[in-house]
């Protein structure tokens, strides 16, 4: 093994530790910090470290910032992961079915592909919860609609190079019908590249999840990161902890997925030593 | 050669198409399911999700008239009346084509500047593979690509702005702008700095690790060891031999990235508050002003085709098989 995938195979664990301490900490908020973190608790504007009560503080409305730190990390996630999930799950789907079929089928998906991957990611994702309401649901929706063209591309390409394969016959000789062929055969197979997407897909899906929070469309109802930083804003000059504490949260999660991510493809791909 | 340009330009063209449509018509879905029909209006009273206010709209039968909405949508967009913005009152592609220039400058300069440090950085890591110089590089590529941008710009106007009031905190220009060309272009420059500097450093990794990538792969090349065997000085064979090749798929990333760098603008043109196309968006999302988001996500998408098809001139001009290839990309 080489200094470099050494290099991956502790980031990789490192990331995964600290992807595995947020997760503790999102799954124990309701006792780590009690109560709707959303509701005023104390004085406005009390600064980091100068009440027990309220470790890091509380922003302009006296709402205490550990207890929104710690709530917005379940939100996050679960977001993040969401919507990763279902651009993969759409992107598999397409690719598969594009590579696979070919002739007209792959030709409509393609170009269907080719419009997603068009369309500013961004701006698409802004558009549909603007038009569609800011919920969770709704967010997830969105990243995931304009996030998965491209797993189908990796996904097509992969079948394409599988689907002449000799048990690919043999399954077809043997009347397998061929979604069965495609789904239950040939995918399996295309697989592990898709794996090396999924850490930059969550990531990105973070990323978004907190942009479009921090633009006023999260959902109002929960407290996540980017809603703190947009928050935080108005009180740049006073109290800079405001915005620099849940951003921070929202880099380190986004860093320990990329870098959990990226040991996983340095172990499945041991030789390209990249 | 000429003629082979063309045709890539052309088939570029050609593909554009199928593209501009499919954006119209997903548009024209999603305005759809915004539209205050009498659904919306039942549905703001008892509340329910966009399948429910299909499910009912086919039971009211207001799906007859779908085709004809439709088409008389696609009309005005091939006519390039996109209607009239509520947000800013005047027409939508007055409104865009006010704010694009700003944009397109403070996009095209972060471009430049997150490819130029992407590969800069990736050739230094690249060429110091393995070692501590290498590693840092890469964490740093790693931790920037991670920030968010927003914060990262917000972060730059606590330091730079606020505390060190290096930076004006807002806007393009100066309320009273200097006289003189010269003057008034500084001026502007010193306004971009922070915005263009923040869009730049949260896009610069991809490069960074595409460039490194790909050098260590020519390094790895047969021309490069004949280059060495012929005794060329190193400094030559880096910069022809192993950086040049390498570039091609950095160029190439250059089209690929318009799109997600017109989002990021979006939320730097808000931190920064640029009167530019990224403004524009978010006071449209805010007002709901659904004429204006679907202009802007058209002309968002119009413009990455563009890039991208200038990308392909470039490449063509760098590496002159391409216009040969079917494909016009590798």
């Amino acid at each position: 093994m080489t200094r470099f995938a050494r290099g991956w195979a502790t980031g990789g664990r490192i990331g995964g530790a600290i992807l595995l301490a947020l997760a503790a900490v999102a799954v124990a908020a309701p006792w780590i910090a009690p109560g709707d973190p959303l509701a005023i608790a104390g004085r406005p504007l009390l600064p980091p470290f100068t009440d027990d009560r309220f470790p890091l503080g509380t922003d302009q409305l006296g709402r205490d910032v550990l207890a929104g730190l710690v709530h917005g990390a379940g939100a996050s996630l679960i977001v993040g992961l969401a919507a990763a999930a279902a651009a993969i799950g759409i992107g598999i789907l397409v690719g598969t079915v594009a590579g696979f079929f070919g002739g007209v089928a792959d030709e409509a998906l393609m170009r269907l592909t080719e419009a997603f991957q068009t369309v500013p990611t961004f701006l698409l994702a802004l558009a549909m919860v603007s038009v569609l309401g800011a919920s969770a649901d709704h967010v997830v929706l969105a990243i995931a609609v304009s996030s998965w063209p491209a797993t189908a591309r990796l996904v097509r390409a992969e079948i394409l190079s599988l689907k002449r394969r000799d048990y690919v016959d043999a399954a077809r000789l043997a009347g397998m019908p061929p979604l069965a062929i495609a789904f239950r055969e040939v995918l399996p197979g295309a697989l592990q590249p898709v794996v090396a997407l999924i850490g930059v897909t969550v990531g990105a899906a973070i990323l978004v999840e907190s942009s479009l929070a921090f633009l006023g469309l999260g959902d109002p109802n929960q407290v996540t990161w980017g809603g703190m930083v947009a928050n935080g804003r108005a009180a740049l000059r006073s109290a800079p902890q405001l915005v620099a504490l849940p951003g921070a949260a929202v880099a380190l999660t986004v860093l320990a997925v990329s870098l959990l991510g990226d040991g996983i493809a340095a172990r499945l791909a041991p030789r390209r030593d990249r | 050669m000429h003629t082979r340009v063309g045709r890539l330009v052309a088939r570029r063209l050609l593909n554009a198409i199928p593209v501009i449509l499919i954006v119209a018509v997903g548009i024209f879905v999603l305005l759809e399911l915004a539209a205050g029909d009498a659904v919306d209006a039942y549905l703001a009273g008892t509340g329910g999700d966009a399948a429910f206010a299909e499910r009912l709209r086919r039971e009211w039968g207001l799906d007859r008239s779908l085709v004809v909405r439709f088409l008389a949508y696609m009309e005005a967009v091939v006519a390039l009346d996109f209607g009239r913005s509520v947000a800013v009152s005047m027409p939508v592609l007055d409104a865009i084509g006010q704010r694009l220039p700003v944009t397109l400058l403070m996009m095209g300069s972060a471009v430049l500047l997150s490819a130029a440090l992407g590969s800069v950085l990736g050739g230094i890591a690249a060429l110091h593979r393995g070692r501590l110089l290498d590693g840092g590089i890469t964490v740093v590529g790693l931790v920037l690509n991670a920030m968010p941008n927003f914060w990262l710009g917000l972060l730059f106007m606590v330091a730079l702005v606020v505390k060190l009031e290096w930076f004006p905190p807002f806007g393009v220009a100066s309320l009273t702008p200097p006289p003189g060309f010269l003057a008034r272009a500084l001026d502007v420059a010193w306004h971009l700095v922070l915005p263009v500097l923040t869009l730049a450093l949260t896009y610069m990794a991809l490069y960074l690790r595409l460039m490194r990538g790909a050098m260590i792969e020519t390094a790895a090349s047969d021309w490069v060891r004949a280059a060495e065997a012929r005794g060329l000085p190193r400094g030559r064979i880096i910069r022809r031999h192993i950086a040049r090749p390498a570039l091609l798929p950095v160029v190439t990333m250059l089209g690929l990235q318009t799109g997600n760098l017109l989002g990021g603008s979006v939320v730097v043109e808000t931190v920064f508050s640029v009167p530019g196309l990224g403004s524009l968006a978010y006071e449209a999302v805010h007002q709901r002003d659904l004429p204006l988001i679907a202009g802007i996500l058209l002309a968002g998408t119009v413009l990455v085709i563009v890039v991208n098809l200038l990308v392909d001139l470039a490449y063509a001009w760098l590496d002159p098989r391409v216009a040969d290839s079917r494909s016009g990309r590798p």
